[in-house]
């Protein structure tokens, strides 16, 4: 097994302000395999910037052992420095500068020389879709160019390792897309992915790990797949005109239950993977057995069910 | 490459950085010549008929007389805008991008300093253009007024390093821009526009040991001829000490952070 571009132990941290000790980490555990992306999911005030700070050597941990990019982060800070990207949550580029300008900047303080940082610049420019814009100052740019750039920025020195935090949030849906694609895209080269985010979706789409982080604890660790099986399954819903339709569907199917949320108590609930095959045989019985429903619905966990379900927050997210 | 070649092209990096954008927000620059070039008309033409008698001369004599006063106020009102670009610059994301990087941790400052350094000697140079413009005299050669840049450079980078550590202890750029107020004021409450032996006694004591005044004396004794004794020793001093102390404040308060 290769050494995991992240590996962190007991991850403390704990800030003290007029009301008191704050643990914002609660000793978290993490190991980020090389050549992956890993999100760590959660809502606001969670500790996922906390995290990204502490991983990129901004703020110290108080406690824990962690070793990023093979070295220890306590002991070498500037080797951990060496190795990674960070984009932050905040726009982390030059207003003042051109966005040329920004990239020649990275390239000088990775100590490229000025050849391989003009034709770097020149590269990102091109693949960042800001050609256009290389000459105005970055404060002109939209949202979504100064969060191309700052990726941009990031890349400059081809780090092995790299850091998003909360990357897309304030982009509009055509920005967010296309940064999902860059990020696939890095890890495609094998660049190693830590992602923080808010949004499902983004997890879901993107991270090949996927850690809920809640409180300053991690509340749940695995693939999207395996989180979904955290919580109940999913279920086929088939709502009927008639009490007697309903029973005979029950007696036809062999199992299920009556939606307790349907006053009218018509709708059943059948388990189900929700695939075709079992549609097909679902529908076949109900044929024979000569009932047929007014409607169905397949309704497949998604990880807003597993995030809502792990961090109880349904009250707090009205759907 | 060695840590200090490293730390060398670092700083040369940022000080390019900071000079970009000195470029291209120019309204502070401008600002920050405009108000002492203000100051010098104001007390030549207002003041200076009456503040020259007291000399034993006109106008003319204290056009002479206020000119290094105002050089070093022209330094200082520089360095309070350097101390607002510090801590402007410290609420941006790009220094938390600049510490997750491997570089030399305090070219950030260094950048500040040396760009804004520059800054102060084209703005000292504009004003003494317009001294000389509107009847400055000074009988130095070439040798006194390499002296008086020198004192002068001396000066400007004392008095930045102190600008850069009172911009990073400020919690917002418009608590920056006062910090450094005084500093504007010290050439009035030395040997800047008149001579500290016209003044009452604890203002006198005052003007004769701020750091401030040997410095002037220096710089008048370099550019008109009058006599330096031991104040440029005392300045040099003053001036060294100032750049040690503020730089390791300057330094410790930006690792804390």
């Amino acid at each position: 097994m290769t050494n995991p571009a992240i590996a962190a132990t007991g991850l403390r941290k704990s800030y003290r302000d007029k009301n008191g000790e704050k643990v914002v980490l609660d000793g978290i555990d993490l190991t980020v395999p090389e050549g992956t992306i890993f999100s760590l999911l959660g809502p606001n005030g969670a500790g996922k910037t906390t995290t990204v700070q502490i991983l990129s050597t901004l703020i110290p941990a108080d406690g824990g052992t962690v070793r990023v990019a093979g070295h220890d982060l306590a002991r070498r800070p500037d080797d951990v420095r060496g190795a990674i990207g960070v984009t932050g949550q905040y726009s982390a580029v030059d207003k003042l500068l051109t966005g040329e300008e920004n990239l020649l900047l990275m390239a000088d303080l990775k100590h490229l020389s000025r050849k391989d940082g003009r034709r770097k610049a020149a590269e990102l420019l091109e693949r960042f879709d800001l050609v256009d814009a290389a000459r105005k100052t970055a404060g002109t740019y939209s949202g979504g160019m100064q969060r191309r750039l700052d990726l941009a920025m990031t890349l400059v020195g081809d780090p092995r390792l790299i850091f998003l935090d909360e990357p897309t949030t304030g982009l509009d849906p055509r920005s967010r897309r296309s940064m999902w694609q860059i990020v696939r895209e890095l890890v495609r080269d094998g660049v190693t992915i830590f992602l923080t985010t808010q949004y499902l979706e983004e997890a879901d789409e993107l991270a090949d790990r996927i850690a809920l982080l809640d409180h300053g604890r991690l509340i749940a660790e695995g693939t999207a797949e395996e989180l979904k099986r955290l919580i109940p399954g999913g279920h086929v819903s088939l709502r009927f005109t008639t009490d007697d339709a309903l029973k005979d569907a029950l007696g036809a199917l062999g199992q299920g239950f009556v939606d307790p949320s349907d006053e009218d108590r018509l709708t059943l609930q059948v388990p189900s993977d929700g695939g075709v095959a079992s549609l097909r045989d679902l529908l076949a019985r109900l044929d024979t057995a000569g009932v047929e429903p007014a409607h169905l619905g397949v309704h497949t966990p998604d990880l807003d069910d597993v995030f809502l379900t792990l961090t109880g927050q349904k009250q707090e997210t009205p759907r | 490459m060695s840590t200090l070649a490293l730390a060398l092209r670092d700083s040369s990096t940022m000080t390019r950085r900071q000079l970009k954008r000195l470029v291209r927000y120019p309204s502070m620059t401008v600002q920050l010549v405009v108000t002492p070039v203000i100051i010098l008309l104001l007390f030549v033409y207002v003041f200076g008929g009456t503040l020259g008698k007291g000399l034993g001369g006109g106008r003319e004599a204290y056009i002479n007389y206020v000119v290094p006063g105002i050089l070093l106020m022209t330094a200082a009102t520089a360095a309070t805008g350097t101390a607002v670009m510090v801590a402007t610059d410290m609420t941006e994301g790009i220094i938390a991008r600049f510490r997750t990087m491997r570089i030399s941790r305090a070219s950030v400052l260094t950048g500040h300093v040396v760009a804004s350094v520059v800054q102060q000697l084209l703005g000292m140079a504009a004003l003494v253009g317009i001294a000389l413009a509107i009847g400055f005299r000074p009988d130095a050669g070439p040798v006194e007024w390499l002296g008086a840049v020198g004192m002068l450079t001396l000066f400007a980078v004392a008095i930045t390093w102190l600008s850069v550590a009172l911009g990073l202890k400020s919690p917002t750029p418009e608590a920056a821009s006062n910090a450094p107020m005084p500093l504007v004021f010290l050439p009035f409450l030395g040997s800047g526009f008149v001579p500290t032996d016209s003044m009452p006694t604890v203002l006198r004591w005052f003007a004769e040991y701020q750091p401030f005044t040997p410095i002037m004396e220096t710089v008048r004794g370099l550019l008109l001829g009058t006599p330096i004794g031991h104040s440029a020793s005392i300045a040099i001093a003053w001036c060294a000490g100032l750049t040690a102390v503020s730089y390791l404040w300057a330094k410790k308060t930006f690792d804390k952070a």
